[in-house]
This record gives structure tokens, C-alpha cells and sequence, in this order.
């Protein structure tokens, strides 16, 4: 009889844990999600400005990126039950994922590079024509051969 | 030394259990969502590489200001924040009947199934309405000196920087590049969510039918579960990249 009582009694204690962390990691998205908001609209009103201090937005931005990576970190551990998985699991897909930060990098600053070629009239500056004087040269050297 | 750094390894790894812990199903689709996530990756990196790449950019407060049945108020934000609060509400459901499955309590999957399902039709039907609302809604831009009215598609952005035209400021034509972006996108995530619903309404009429319950377990709504919360898990940095920054 006793027993009987205890083994009912233990899923039911560790049942109870396991819908409270869902709704304790619910309230942690939307914490995080308003956080995010009121940061957009700080940025939106600081753009209003007669002279919005980029400095600040930009700070604003790096921190809202921070906070969805708090989201997605949420999400992945215990909605999708990846904290409860054992490591080596673990590894497999976070290794992997970690490709994302040379993905990001690399390619953000291929971006900011065709920006400067692009204001810059595609690099057709001084600089460019004193490296053509060299090629010159040796392209005639090659016809003659 | 040798024998004794072996010992786990041979055993995890020789045959007759999981490795992982995990089945064949459920290591394939955390698999396969990794390898959608740098499919998605490459989207939203190769857009933030034009955004980079160009010297002006739409503002997204100003292109994402609407709300239904508000008329023209300026409430930036406002719908997005509506649809995100869906998205995660549904997790939540979709993260209770994964929940009452292990507890192999089918009422419980089925009523938390109707409300995942529930979810990811209002956030299909919300963008919908945000995409009419785009695509319809016409905005005043100087085309080689001449005033149109031009929708925001994949082919017109007329969310590019203001000039002085008569004494009034005016939008010229923005990158061409951002429709393409927003759409092709969000398209693709609304896509995903689409076949979730789709996913979660075959794993209702089946735990209906009782096959889970025959089965012995409720492990295809823990997949189909890791795939609801997949679709979430982008929308936040689709949130992030489109509305946010």
C-alpha cells in the first residue's frame, strides 16, 4: 500500500517541475521579447531625433542581438528538451553551429566592402591607377616574348 | 591506461544501444533541422550582406507600421509583436502535448495539439494580412522625376531615401533588393509553418485514432514537437533581422 503511494506520488512531484519550468521559460521568452521591443522603439524614437546618436543605436542593436540569443538559447534547451539530451549529442549540434559565427563575420564584412568600393566609384580612385602604371609594363614585356 | 580510456568508449559505441540516447527518428530530425538552419542561415546572411553592402536601407519602423482595422496610425511594431506573441504561445501548447504524451495522457495531447494548430493558423492568417497590406497598400515615390505610387513587391521598393521635390520631402525608389529579401524570406518561414500545421493536424487525427496509444508511445509528437519549435526558434532571429534591426 505504501509502496503503491509512493510510486504515484514521485512522477506526479516531478510532473508538476517539468510543466512549471515550461511556463517558468515562457515568461523568460516574453520578458526577453518585451525587452527587445522597447529597445526597437528606443531606437525608432532616438532615429526621430533632429541628430540620432548612431553610437547609441548601434549599442541598442548588439544588445537586442544578445537577447535573441538568449531566446534561441531557451528555445533549443528546454522547449525542444536539447539541455536534457547527453553531451555527446549535444556536441554534434553545437559544434556545427558554431560555423555560423565565421559564416556571419566573413560575409557581413564581404557587404561592408562592397560598400566602400561602391562610394568610392568601384575603387577607380588614384590608388588603383598607380597600380595599373605596373601592370602596363608587364603586359608588354609578355607581347614581346 | 590505454585499456581503461577504451572501456566507455567500446561500450557506448560496440552495438546494442543508442549511442545518443535517442532513436533513429529523433537524431534524424534534430539532423535534419541543423541542416535547415543553415539554409535559413544562408538567407538571412546573404540579406544582411546586400543591407550591408548598400548605403541606404528601408527603415523597418516606418515600413511595418500598420495594425488591422486601425486605419493609418502609426503603431510601429505593434503587429509584428502580435505575431511573435502567437508564435512563442504555440510553442508553449506544442511543448505541453509533447509533455502529455510522455505522461500518455491523449486527452492532454489532443487539446494542446487543437491549440498549437489553432496558433499556427492565426499566425498564417496574420501574415497573410501583412503581405496584402505591403503588396496593396501604395506609397507616393519620384521616379525620374516623375511622382508614382508604387506597393512594396519583389520588383518596387519605394522606401528609399527622401529628396526635396517641390518643397516637399519625397521617397525615391530603394534597393530592389529588399521585396526580394522580405518575401522570399518570410515566404519561406510562412512555409514552414504552413507544413508544421499541416504536421501537427496529421498527428492529431492519428493520436484521435488511437495509433499512439497502440504504439505504446507518443514519440512522434516530440518530433513533430522539435520541428514546431524549429519554426519558432527561426522566426526569432526573422524578428530580429527584419523588424528589430
Amino acid at each position: 500500500m505504501s509502496y503503491e503511494t509512493t510510486t504515484h506520488i514521485v512522477p506526479d512531484a516531478h510532473d508538476r517541475d517539468q510543466v512549471k519550468r515550461i511556463w517558468k521559460t515562457f515568461w523568460i521568452l516574453l520578458i526577453l521579447t518585451v525587452a527587445e521591443l522597447s529597445l526597437g522603439l528606443s531606437i525608432y524614437t532616438i532615429h526621430k531625433g533632429a541628430d540620432p546618436n548612431q553610437f547609441l543605436v548601434l549599442i541598442f542593436k548588439g544588445i537586442v542581438c544578445i537577447l535573441t540569443l538568449a531566446k534561441a538559447f531557451y528555445i533549443i534547451s528546454i522547449f525542444m528538451h536539447l539541455g536534457d539530451e547527453i553531451r555527446n549529442l549535444i556536441m554534434t549540434i553545437a559544434v556545427p553551429a558554431t560555423l555560423f559565427i565565421w559564416f556571419i563575420v566573413a560575409f557581413l564584412y564581404d557587404g561592408n566592402s562592397w560598400k566602400n568600393l561602391r562610394n568610392t566609384d568601384a575603387g577607380s580612385h588614384p590608388s588603383t591607377e598607380h597600380v595599373q602604371q605596373h601592370t602596363a609594363p608587364a603586359m608588354e614585356k609578355g607581347a614581346k616574348d | 591506461m590505454e585499456t581503461a580510456l577504451a572501456q566507455p568508449k567500446t561500450k557506448l559505441w560496440s552495438g546494442g544501444r543508442s549511442p545518443f540516447n535517442v532513436s533513429y527518428g529523433k537524431l534524424m530530425m534534430w539532423y535534419f533541422l541543423m541542416s535547415d538552419s543553415f539554409t535559413f542561415g544562408a538567407f538571412l546572411i546573404s540579406y544582411g550582406t546586400i543591407r550591408f553592402s548598400v548605403n541606404a536601407w528601408a527603415d523597418p519602423n516606418h515600413v511595418f507600421n500598420a495594425f488591422p482595422f486601425t486605419g493609418h496610425t502609426n503603431l510601429p511594431l505593434a503587429f509584428v509583436s502580435l505575431m511573435t506573441f502567437i508564435l512563442i504561445m504555440s510553442s508553449v501548447t506544442m511543448v505541453l502535448a509533447v509533455h502529455d504524451g510522455h505522461n500518455m495522457n491523449r486527452k492532454g495531447v489532443e487539446k494542446w495539439l487543437f491549440f498549437t494548430i489553432l496558433g499556427g493558423l492565426a499566425f498564417l492568417g496574420c501574415q497573410a494580412w501583412e503581405w496584402t497590406h505591403l503588396i496593396t497598400g501604395r506609397h507616393e515615390v519620384l521616379v525620374d522625376g516623375v511622382l508614382q505610387q508604387w506597393g512594396t513587391t519583389v520588383s518596387h521598393n519605394p522606401w528609399g531615401p527622401h529628396v526635396e521635390y517641390n518643397g516637399q520631402a519625397v521617397a525615391t525608389p530603394g534597393p530592389i533588393a529588399f521585396g526580394g529579401y522580405f518575401f522570399g524570406i518570410t515566404g519561406f518561414h510562412g512555409f514552414h509553418v504552413f507544413s508544421g500545421v499541416v504536421i501537427n493536424a496529421i498527428m492529431l487525427v492519428k493520436t484521435r485514432l488511437g495509433h499512439f496509444e497502440q504504439r505504446g508511445h507518443y514519440e512522434m509528437i516530440e518530433k513533430a514537437g522539435l520541428y514546431w519549435h524549429f519554426v519558432d526558434l527561426v522566426w526569432v532571429f526573422v524578428f530580429l533581422c527584419f523588424y528589430l534591426i
